[in-house]
């Protein structure tokens, strides 16, 4: 039931702020109590078994092949169930966990250096600014070492040392060397390790493959999910598949900015629709910007790239002290007219402060009119990567052998040469914490829609540590995901559906009518239009530093466009065929949704918090400042129906294990 | 600056295609050779006919989703995928031809986009170790010599985009499928299954409609990640002392 409660400023009545209800608590039903180090234990213990007889007579879909779920289609196809998997690229091995660069956290403690299952889980707590479940992280740093075992099993090549064992590296400014990688592209040999597992299994005809298939509705039939429907991307045709359950694994909402790291085709319909469904939305406003990104470089771009962080353990960052000198030859600016404002602010960790520091720091910078680079819209977007000293201190050879390939990849997209010229980066839109609300079981709010990876909003908190991404999505579909499901699915099989049950028919029907709906408008404008003006409203109001009154604007701005979306796209093409306009324009469409509870997310949550910071919560000297009494909780949000409000659900944090500290870099 | 694209237009896999012209004005040279093809498609979107369907998706040159014949040179005149090629290898005036992969392996599905699904079916018929989750011994139980580690990384590096079968005279995918033969060979994981991966991998190969390799190496001239040739000497003696073997 919902209740709804006012305050002295709400100018609507029964809404908070005059944009949402207030609803009951929720809690997290599943995870055990007791030492943390043997919850996991017991909730595999606790959870119901499948007699390996009885595996092929339950179903499970499974939507999104990147680690998350071509982890989880492999295991369970392994284990004997009947897997239906969909992807919307031409094979599941393009999912978008391949760009990740950097590596992957395992708590294996192979350098003797200290590390720890529970120093893993305190520094991931900690890096998430407290705005995690301790339970989830703990069970995540515990089968952490699990995942490199597997993944060396499967043939990854991991980087090596001469002795034939595996190399670790420091990242993300902890103190321990944890992170196992494949040069620069461990994403690739990880989800190439999946996907291979996946192809196994289609090969054993445990698994069913549905490439260029777009999920764009979850059918829910007695308050359980039992399929969805998805359109083949290459006829049109209108597909409705059944389960007894269902998993989305289908990544991050980053596109939401339009411009971000997340590839062109990553989008939130799977997830947005399950919200529509009932399914809770847990935080969305939480988005982490990557500060090492190649700057926008005109009207036309189409996507940003991202270079690893690793670049700042020996570039330094400056921009001109003087707003004059912006125009000039960076060679031609003299030392004591450049300002390294990390170094000068954070004298401690310098160039190496976390992310969501050096992203903000950047755009303060900027902001004052002293950025670098072409000029886009009134202002200047870049700050200078410098790496002059280092070439001097370590030679051309030594930089280009640490760093050969993202220097090259630098030079290639902006055809200057970094080891002639300073770098120009800005940060980029790169990863949502965000997702749809699971328990510890990863189950959502709807019974029978399980959310892996990227995709729920579970582990990472208000901000996501480097190098943990592979290691949640690969967690969950491995070895979390498998044991939950079963407990879930040793109460089926589930009554027999067939595609004329009403519930069915009217989620097919509402995908037809909304195809139908986007052809006909046939308006003035296309969706890319739509898509980068959107971009534009969340980037400016709901991207590194939000205010209550540019969210407020925000929230009136997005209103105004999907309305005017709705009355004047233009989509071009017909239904029954491979129409890339009509899968955008979906796309946006629920991206225009999404992105105003982002704003009314951020709005409500009025303290700074790992990747959210609000202007009107920061210290003296302008640091984050989050108010712990107030908001140490979960915002799991209901979709409050087409024309209402959403509705506020809050999950309390306890911390048994783990004090709560401001962070300070200083 | 101002060009000629002369594009595929193909509506369906069994309808018949042909060359289309289409003038661009004031392109960027910072533009990448996909987001030129952006604002065609807008522009053609504003005068009412129909975007051209093309493939892509990370748009930085690792998920192989993008590939196309661009002048004749799969993926265009540098080393790189599509997406990462950019307007300042071409110059002012230049007409550039673009025109999907073509091999009969990979079926035209509309304008510029194919269907590689064959590759797929191709590492179902062995590229993989077959280890279910949950029955991996200890990471370090299996010590890898560095040298073969690093070889296997080389050969992984494939990002499977199809540009080697694109730019073979024969069509043959020997460097896509030499690479997962020696990425899985050259570790102590892939042995046991070294013969019947070869085996049952050229079989599907075959019957796919991949051609065979005559040792041309425009294969690995096109590859985006430089897989080299010696790939596919690998494959060949793996295949012959698989057979040799009675695999």
């Amino acid at each position: 039931m919902t209740t709804t409660s006012t305050t002295p400023d709400s100018p609507l009545p029964g809404l908070v702020h005059g944009l949402y209800a207030e609803g009951e608590p929720i809690r997290d039903t599943k995870a055990p109590t007791g030492p943390i180090d043997r919850r996991w234990n017991t909730r595999k213990f606790e959870a119901s078994l499948v007699n390996p007889a009885n595996r092929r007579k339950l179903s499970v879909i499974i939507v999104g092949t990147g680690l998350a779920g071509g982890a989880a289609a492999a295991t369970l196809g392994e284990a004997g169930y009947n897997v239906k998997s969909f992807c919307y690229q031409d094979s599941p091995r393009r999912a978008h966990s391949i760009a990740a660069q950097g590596g992957i956290n395992a708590a294996k403690n192979y350098k003797e250096d200290g590390d720890s299952v529970y120093r893993l889980f305190y520094d991931t707590v900690k890096g998430g600014d407290y705005r995690s479940r301790e339970s989830n992280v703990y069970r995540l740093a515990e089968v952490s070492t699990n995942i490199i075992d597997q993944c060396v099993a499967q043939g990854v090549p991991f980087a090596r040392e001469y002795g034939g064992l595996l190399d670790n590296r420091s990242f993300g400014g902890v103190q321990v060397s944890r992170t196992f990688y494949a040069r620069g592209q461990t994403g690739q040999q990880l989800l190439i390790g999946a996907y291979q597992a996946l192809e196994r299994q289609v090969a054993a005809g445990t698994v069913e493959m549905f490439n260029r298939h777009e999920m764009l509705e979850v059918v829910v039939v007695d308050g359980k999910a039992r399929g969805i429907i998805a359109r083949d991307l290459v006829t049109g045709e209108i597909e409705t598949h059944l389960a007894d359950a269902v998993v989305l694994a289908s990544g991050g909402y980053g596109n939401v900015f339009y411009l971000s790291t997340n590839a062109m085709g990553s989008n939130v319909t799977a997830t947005w629709r399950a919200h529509r469904k009932g399914a809770y939305f847990g935080n969305p406003c939480y988005t982490q910007i990557h500060p090492t990104c190649i700057p926008v470089a005109g009207e036309h771009q189409s996507k940003l790239t991202l270079m690893s962080e690793s670049l700042r353990n020996d570039g330094r960052i400056w921009v001109p002290k003087n707003a004059a000198d912006c125009e000039k030859d960076p060679r031609e600016i003299p030392e004591e007219d450049r300002d390294y404002y990390l170094e000068r602010i954070y004298p401690s960790f310098g160039n190496l402060v976390p992310r969501d520091i050096a992203s903000r720091q950047a755009k303060n910078v900027c902001d004052e009119g002293r950025g670098v680079g072409p000029k886009v819209g009134d202002f200047r977007r870049g700050v200078y990567l410098d790496f002059t000293d280092a070439l001097k201190r370590m030679s051309a050879e030594a930089v280009a052998e640490k760093y050969g390939n993202l220097l090259d990849m630098y030079q290639r997209i902006t055809g200057e040469n970094p080891y002639e010229v300073p770098m120009r980066i800005y940060p980029a839109v790169h990863y949502t914490m965000g997702g749809l609300w699971v328990d510890y079981d990863l189950q959502s709010s709807i019974p029978g829609l399980f959310v892996t990876g990227e995709a729920n909003f579970s582990d990472h908190g208000a901000n996501r540590l480097g190098a943990s991404a592979l290691m949640q999505g690969l967690a969950d579909g491995y070895f979390v995901l498998p044991h939950t499901i079963r407990d879930y699915l040793a109460k089926g099989p589930f009554d027999k559906l067939d595609e004329s049950h009403e519930a069915v028919a009217e989620a097919r029907a509402s995908v037809d009518a909304r195809v139908a709906k986007l052809l006909s408008i046939n308006g003035d404008r296309s969706v890319d239009s739509f898509h980068k003006e959107l971009g534009n409203i969340m980037w400016e109001y709901c991207g590194m530093e939000r205010s209550e009154e540019g969210l407020r604007k925000a929230i009136d701005l997005i209103r105004g466009l999907r309305d005017e979306f709705w009355r004047n796209v233009k989509v071009l093409g017909a239904a029954d065929t491979l129409n890339q306009s009509l899968e955008k324009a979906g796309r946006v469409a629920d991206f225009l949704e999404l992105g105003e509870l982002m704003c009314i997310d951020a709005l409500h949550r009025r303290e700074s918090c790992g990747g959210h910071f609000r202007a009107e919560s920061q210290t003296e000297d302008g640091e984050a400042l989050r108010h712990d009494d107030e908001f140490a909780y979960v915002a799991a949000w209901e979709w409050g129906g087409q024309d209402g409000a959403p509705v506020l659900h809050k999950e309390d944090l306890v911390y048994e294990f783990v004090e709560l500290k401001q962070r300070s870099y200083k | 600056m101002n060009l000629t694209l002369k594009i595929w237009r193909q509506a369906g896999p069994t309808t018949k295609g042909e060359m289309v012209t289409y003038p661009v004005t004031e392109i960027s040279e910072d533009m990448s050779f996909l987001e030129m093809l952006d604002v065609l498609n807008e522009q053609l979107n504003a005068r009412g006919e129909e975007p051209i369907a093309f493939d892509s998706d990370c748009r930085e040159g690792i998920c192989g989703m993008c590939g196309l014949m661009i002048s004749g040179k799969a993926h265009g005149p540098e080393v790189t995928t599509t997406c990462q090629l950019h307007m300042r290898s071409f110059s002012d005036g230049d007409e550039i031809t673009v025109e999907p992969w073509r091999a009969d392996a990979f079926p035209v599905i509309k304008d510029l986009v194919v269907d590689r699904s064959s590759f797929d079916r191709i590492i179902q018929a062995g590229g993989f170790i077959s280890a279910n989750t949950g029955s991996a011994p200890e990471a370090h139980s299996v010590p890898v010599p560095k040298d073969k580690a690093d070889r296997a990384f080389m050969a992984a590096a494939c990002i499977g985009c199809g540009a080697c079968v694109a730019a073979c005279p024969n069509a043959s995918g020997m460097l896509f499928m030499g690479a997962k033969i020696t990425h899985l060979g050259e570790l102590p994981q892939g042995q046991p299954e070294r013969d019947a991966r070869v085996v049952n991998m050229v079989s599907q190969h075959d019957h796919e409609g991949f051609g065979g390799c005559t040792n041309i190496g425009e294969c690995s001239s096109a590859c985006p990640k430089e897989i080299p040739l010696d790939v596919i000497n690998q494959l060949n003696k793996d295949l012959r002392g698989a057979l040799m073997r009675g695999e």
